[in-house]
């Protein structure tokens, strides 16, 4: 299989403190597939998303190479990156109830987003956000467009950023913990969207997670951080069957048995 | 000691530190730093130029002008330190009682506090000026009176935050009485914030407090104070507008230094400030009050 | 919606009420005399036991508190607030006028406010640390330090006096306001900005903005959702501030001699006319709360979160 995307040498800091945040990561992404970043909070896992589309904030500086389709993002002018984003590369965010803009209805976002990348006309672009909202079960969907983000739950809003990934049609989908903030029975829609969503426009995804059980339902392959560094990848069934690094070991052992209940659920519903 | 390592780290409020230092110290022993008596009219100095004798020269009754800024400190500052001191103390002492004890006593003051808080502190100041009649003391008590309530507010902000912390419901639980509590767990680290609060209004009372002065409704002739002698400058300003500059830039000097050091207090008084300063918008509580506080300095 | 401003409005009345018997109280507290105030007003060479329980007669001092309190409440509530003991007009003759000028200078010194802060707070935000930022921030600290009154004596004597571009004091056309304008201005915009600014910083690492970006939104359009949002902190400060700057003015309008508010009660205080005092002290609080109220309104119509509420 062809790598979609290839990171070599990645390494981010902080310019105030000089402090490393990223050390020296290199992975890649082999189209189609799905690679989950697993650790725990601040082994810097979100970092290496965003610095991958080059979202981290301005005191975070970040080197390396990012090769996107023979393209090296690191390189491109914010004009060219501009385009990239949301079209090639698109990201879920934990929180829904945040990643909406708290004083505009979510349509807002919608609208503004596809008419950045596509040359569609309203009632086109209305169209498709609304059947791919449809397919991610969000019934209603024209009502929905016209609520704000605190008039719906974290599980419509992260489903509502599928459906605009749906109608995007991005290369990779970048998600971030997309299952943290959602109770147990809404994460199963949502895990399950992503399954969806996968084998419809057939992208390559990257899933950060901390729930192993979500991991090991979604994922091809697995990339285990630890304090800004890589210590382990390869195949998920490996990882999970025989992690070689002791901490991957103490992860899985202990990760699972918190998350068993949730394997329990995602059983019946299959 | 941290807190006065980081200040000294700060250069600017090192500075600031030391004009206030040097300003309380000169009102303090005012008679051993002022080379005339403030009041000594001399009609042959009258709009005299700065000379050696007179560093700042003369006003239109001949007196020496440094000689009254000196003076003029003790109205102009150190009162408005004291009561500053009083409302906050004042304020301290109900902020406590209600956002420790919360329940009833909390609702009975914070109800008062928010009455005195919809009316405007500036009209309420001018009317108890009216009613008491003018002079400093009277403005003195004005601004007591309506600045507590401000006072106690922030701080049962601050008290309920701590109050909430597990060590301090750990302390409860155990049996340990309330105002051992109070005394060895939240005034010390409350201590802090109503430092930062408090000194964060030096300098709008400074400023509302001499242009009450300024207004003629402080201070009596012939007793110097620098709104009061502003005013009398603004009289000849149109032949001697260079009466206006000495008390003037004293408010201006006073009153920078006080916000400068209340800014640097901010940051010192806070670690997580002193590693980043990205977190100052995020983690300071007083940003908007700050705001409503200031709002007044005119 | 319609109900959340009645009740908004019910709430502000019995605040009213207290208010307007604060007032009351506080001038019955006076250690003075009024009727005693009367006659040394009116230049009574003599004042007699006499002449005194007269004037208290004709003043309706002789009544009991309570009902001297809701004499004054009902004809307040009618405008009439009785008569200046100095010059013996009706209050309201002295003080309606007055009122206007003052609500006129304070609206459009607020217009100004609003648009310097959003101006500087804005620019700040966008160009955060760099030189711009810096300096802004430097200059309005300085500034806000200077006592208004003091600025405006200098621009007195500077553009009026040796450039003699604008009139030196009063309201006798549109040019009268400039300077007044500009030194309201120069005080309150330089408090003000900040808040814009540290609200549209703090809005700046909100997840949406990331989420846009991540979007490929332009720059352009995120800074209009971040500014959305910041200014729906920034318009209940402004709603507080309409009626800070109304009760405030009084030193600034002393200076410019402006016929509004402010010179009426220094001038009242100072010949201790407590009608006027009286109602001034109840105009100003009631357009205080009045204003609260709008702001609360205007602030609920702008946030979402708290229409839904309502």
């Amino acid at each position: 299989m062809k790598n979609i995307l290839e990171v070599k040498n990645l390494m981010v800091w902080d310019i105030v403190s000089g402090k490393k945040i990223i050390q020296n990561s290199s992975f890649d992404l082999k189209a189609g597939s799905c690679l989950a970043i697993v650790g725990e909070s601040g082994s810097g896992k979100s970092v290496t998303c965003r610095a991958i589309m080059r979202l981290n904030s301005t005191s975070l500086q970040q080197s390396g190479d990012i090769i996107f389709k023979g393209e090296n993002i690191n390189q491109l002018s914010t004009k060219e990156l501009r385009k990239k984003r949301g079209k090639n590369l698109c990201m879920i965010l934990q929180n829904g109830m945040t990643a909406f803009d708290p004083s505009c209805v979510v349509g807002v976002h919608l609208r503004e987003t596809l008419a950045e990348h596509f040359d569609w006309s309203k009632n086109e672009a209305e169209v498709r956000m609304k059947s791919a909202m449809e397919s991610v079960m969000l019934i209603n969907p024209t009502e929905i467009m016209n609520k704000y983000p605190h008039q719906l739950s974290g599980g419509m809003l992260q489903r509502i950023m599928i459906a605009l990934a749906i109608v995007l049609e991005p290369d990779i989908i970048i998600a971030d913990e997309p299952t943290t903030a959602l109770d147990t029975i809404s994460q199963f829609e949502v895990v399950d969207q992503f399954i969806n969503l996968r084998e419809r426009i057939g992208c390559s995804m990257i899933f950060i997670s901390h729930d192993l059980g979500v991991v090991r339902k979604i994922a091809d392959e697995v990339l285990v951080m630890k304090d800004g560094k890589i210590i382990e990848s390869g195949n998920t069934e490996k990882i999970f069957s025989g992690a070689k690094h002791e901490y991957t070991k103490y992860l899985v052992s202990t990760r699972m048995a918190l998350s068993n209940n949730f394997k329990r659920i995602m059983g019946e519903g299959q | 000691m941290r807190i006065l390592r980081n200040l000294s780290r700060d250069r600017l409020a090192t500075i600031s530190l030391l004009i206030i230092a040097v300003t309380i110290i000169a009102g303090i022993f005012a008679p051993l730093f002022a080379p005339f008596d403030p009041n000594e009219i001399n009609m042959s100095l009258r709009y005299a130029s700065p000379s050696w004798e007179h560093l700042l020269g003369n006003d239109h009754l001949g007196r020496c002008i440094l000689s009254r800024i000196i003076y003029g400190i003790r109205p102009s500052v150190l009162w408005v330190l004291v009561v500053l001191f009083i409302s906050v103390l004042a304020g301290a002492i109900l902020g406590f009682l209600a956002g420790y004890f919360r329940g009833k006593i909390d609702a009975i003051i914070m109800r008062i506090c928010d009455t005195m808080l919809s009316f405007p502190g500036y009209v309420m100041a001018l009317a108890v000026i009216g009613i008491l009649g003018v002079g400093l003391e009277n403005i003195l008590i004005a601004f007591a009176l309506i600045k507590w309530a401000w006072f106690a507010r922030v701080i049962r902000t601050s008290v309920m935050q701590y109050a909430e912390l597990d060590y301090v419901k750990f302390s409860k639980a155990t049996g340990i009485s309330d105002f051992k509590i109070i005394f060895k767990h939240i005034v010390p680290v409350t201590f802090s914030d109503i430092a930062v609060i408090s000194s964060g209004s030096i300098g709008s009372m400074i400023l509302q407090i001499s242009g009450f002065s300024f207004l003629g409704l402080g201070i009596q002739a012939p007793n110097p104070e620098w709104g009061m002698m502003l005013n009398e400058a603004r009289e000849v300003m149109f032949t001697r507008p260079e009466l206006m500059l000495a008390p003037g830039l004293a408010i201006v000097i006073v009153v920078s230094a006080f916000n400068f050091l209340s800014d640097s207090l901010q940051v010192a008084l806070d670690p997580k400030l002193v590693i980043s300063k990205n977190k100052y918008k995020e983690n300071s509580p007083y940003s908007a009050v700050k705001v409503r506080e200031k709002e007044v300095a005119n | 919606m319609g109900s959340y401003i009645v009740k908004r409005i019910l709430v502000s009345v019995p605040l009213l009420l207290i208010i307007s018997f604060l007032t009351f109280v506080l001038i019955n507290l006076s250690p003075l005399d009024p009727a005693e105030v009367v006659l040394q007003a009116q230049g009574v060479p003599e004042i007699t036991e006499e002449l005194l329980e007269q004037t208290k007669e004709e003043l309706g001092l002789d009544k009991p508190f309570i009902l001297r309190y809701f004499d004054w409440f009902i004809s307040s509530l009618q405008l009439d607030f009785g008569e200046s003991y100095i010059n013996g007009k009706p209050v309201w003759s002295l003080i309606g006028p007055a009122f206007l000028n003052t609500l006129k200078l304070t609206l459009i010194s607020s217009i100004a406010i609003i648009f310097m802060s959003i101006l500087l707070g804005v620019t700040c935000a966008l160009k955060e640390g760099q030189v711009i930022d810096k300096s802004i921030r430097g200059f309005s600290f300085v500034l806000t330090a200077m006592p208004s009154y003091w600025l405006a004596t200098i621009m007195i004597w500077y553009v009026s006096v040796k450039l003699d571009l604008l009139p030196t004091s009063g309201m006798v056309s549109y040019s009268s306001y400039i300077l007044p304008v500009i030194v309201i201005t120069i005080s309150y915009a330089g408090i003000y900005f900040r808040n814009i600014r540290s609200s549209m910083l703090n809005n700046l690492n909100e997840d949406y903005v990331l989420y846009g970006r991540a979007s490929g939104l332009p720059e352009k359009k995120i800074t209009m959702h971040i500014l959305r949002n910041s200014l729906q902190v920034s318009i209940s400060i402004f709603g507080m501030a309409i009626p800070i700057i109304l009760g405030s003015t009084v030193v600034i309008e002393n200076v410019f001699a402006w016929p509004g508010l402010g010179s009426l009660s220094v001038k009242a205080i100072l010949g201790r006319d407590f009608p006027i005092i009286q109602a001034y002290v109840l105009i100003l609080a009631a357009a205080f709360v009045l204003f609260n109220t709008i702001s609360d309104i205007i602030n609920a119509f702008m946030n979402p979160k708290l229409r839904n509420d309502l």
